[in-house]
């Protein structure tokens, strides 16, 4: 790896100050992420990870320290972020919320018919393009999402929690379903979640966050080999392991937070 | 032998389900027979009290006598007169109040600056009636129809305003972020989500403004006017022409429900993805 990363975030700190009293909601964020890397920030609720992808995606700005995203493309957005289940916008149809980056980058009409015709038959949505998505499931809103990020290709994806309010079933496939999708474009990946499975299951490589204030304590890798399935995950003596390790991590850093 | 049981219970399953969808079917139509009755019971119980003389039949005719001279009135022609004056001027109020009453709440939901200037005016004028200023309005536009439809505007603007704003100012958040985050730029975030996300807020103070332009045109056309439902229900009551009176009175009200039923198929048309 001598390329540049594609991610390289130095000394990134967010402080929210509000009358005369100061919350340190990240502390001296230092990451560096790789091109292709599919990368699963993991704390508990409170830890800042949200105001991080935030920061990332423009919708916020730091208090100090800066980040970079390499470009290479022009044309190219720098990041989509994939939202928490509401993100998907009532009031367009299916196929028009999954054209919607490439609509509001007036790209070329024949462009965005290839683009979001493929990604809707990717993600089993073809059929449904004319819905609103009062009138479909919250599993198949969530492919909305991933097909509408996907689509607008960018350089990085960003991903908030995109599978917390679905049902346990649903979100196994559309884990695996992500990955397959993903697997095709080997776009860099920043995946917020609190659920370790979820990130055993998705990453390269797990950041781990601790609360109060916000801070990145520990990375691991996960080398398990891909295409990755659930069972295959879940049956993985190593990553029981890993599973324990995390989890004892994640205790600690919740007692702490409470004893300050 | 398991299998005939079986098909015994299955038959028994099928029948209790059937008995209650009919039963279903019939509170349905309960239900509509009740909403159709009610204005029905209203006019039979007018009816018999005024035949029988209990209520004074010289201010409450029958129904049956007011259909009666509805149908006299509009052989002459001259009902149609006054009802096409006052559309005339019900729609040319309404769209010039509504209009100017979208574009200046869209503009006060998406810009926060002009929210906080417009608004204590808005709050300021609206409870000011302007059938109270009507005497200005004669003096300024003259006893025309154009004077009548300011009257109407004035009314109508208020609600719409600021229901509009409110809608806007009350989109979701996480729209906004998505709107951000996939770049749109103002124009489009105009059209895409201001717009739209106002837009069932908004339907609900048009549909108020709709209400209020009834209710004003009648007594600005009380006042100065020639023409119109108003003139026509207040001549007939100081000439003691009752039954004319409610004539007018009753047209009003058909109007009113006409107008919902318009503006809630526009609804549909408008927001179809709300069901």
């Amino acid at each position: 790896m001598s390329e540049a990363p594609k991610i390289q975030i130095n000394h990134l700190t967010k402080i929210y100050f509000k009358k005369h009293k100061a919350v340190t909601a990240l502390k001296d964020i230092n990451l560096s992420i790789n091109d292709g890397e599919f990368v699963c920030l993991l704390g508990p609720s409170g830890c800042g990870k949200t105001t991080l992808l935030r920061i990332l995606a423009g919708l916020e700005k730091p208090s100090a320290g800066e980040f970079h995203i390499r470009r290479t493309s022009k044309d190219r957005p720098l990041q989509s972020m994939i939202f928490q289940e509401k993100g998907v916008i009532p009031w367009l149809t299916v196929e028009e919320n999954v054209a919607f980056g490439l609509k509001m980058r007036h790209m070329p009409k024949t462009t965005i018919k290839q683009q979001t015709d493929y990604y809707l038959e990717k993600v089993g949505l073809k059929e449904f393009r004319k819905l609103y998505p009062s009138e479909i499931s919250g599993g198949m809103k969530q492919r909305v999402s991933i097909a509408r990020a996907f689509a607008n290709d960018p350089e990085i994806l960003l991903m908030d929690e995109p599978f917390a309010a679905l049902d346990e079933q649903n979100k196994f496939i559309l884990q695996e379903e992500l990955l397959t999708i993903w697997s095709e474009t080997k776009k860099t990946v920043l995946f917020i979640t609190h659920s370790i499975d979820e990130a055993l299951l998705l990453s390269d490589r797990i950041v781990l966050m601790s609360t109060q204030p916000g801070q990145i304590v520990r990375e691991k890798m996960i080398d398990v080999p891909r295409p990755r399935k659930v069972e295959a995950i879940r049956s993985n003596p190593e990553m029981e392991k890993e599973f324990v390790d995390i989890w004892e991590h994640l205790q600690t850093a919740v007692e702490k937070a409470r004893q300050s | 032998m398991a299998t005939k049981v079986e098909e015994i219970y299955m038959e028994n399953s099928i029948a209790v389900e059937e008995q209650m969808w009919r039963k279903g079917r019939r509170r349905q139509q309960l239900k509509h027979m009740l909403t159709v009755a009610s204005p029905v019971c209203l006019l039979v119980l007018w009816e018999v009290l005024s035949r029988t003389n209990i209520i004074d039949a010289r201010f409450f005719p029958p129904p049956t006598e007011i259909i009666g001279t509805f149908f006299k009135m509009a052989a002459s022609g001259d009902l149609f007169n006054h009802l096409g004056i006052s559309l005339y001027r019900i729609i040319g109020g309404f769209l010039l109040g509504v209009i100017p009453a979208i574009l200046l709440g869209l503009i006060m939901g998406m810009y926060r600056p002009v929210r906080y200037f417009f608004q204590p005016l808005v709050m300021a004028l609206m409870p000011i009636p302007t059938l109270a200023l009507m005497p200005i309005i004669l003096i300024i536009f003259g006893i025309s129809d154009f004077s009548k439809m300011i009257t109407i505007a004035g009314s109508v603007f208020f609600p719409v305003v600021i229901n509009t704003a409110a809608g806007v100012a009350n989109i979701d958040g996480i729209y906004l972020d998505v709107a951000k985050n996939y770049g749109a730029k103002s124009k489009d975030f105009f059209f895409k989500i201001a717009l739209p996300g106002a837009l069932p807020v908004m339907l609900e103070g048009i549909q108020m403004g709709q209400a209020i332009a009834l209710l004003t045109i009648v007594a600005a056309e009380m006042m100065g006017a020639h023409s119109g439902i108003g003139y026509l229900i207040w001549t007939s009551y100081k000439a003691f022409l009752l039954q004319q009176m409610y004539v007018g009175l009753i047209l009003i009200s058909f109007f009113g429900y006409f107008f919902s039923l318009l503006l809630r198929m526009l609804q549909k048309v408008l927001i179809p993805w709300k069901k």
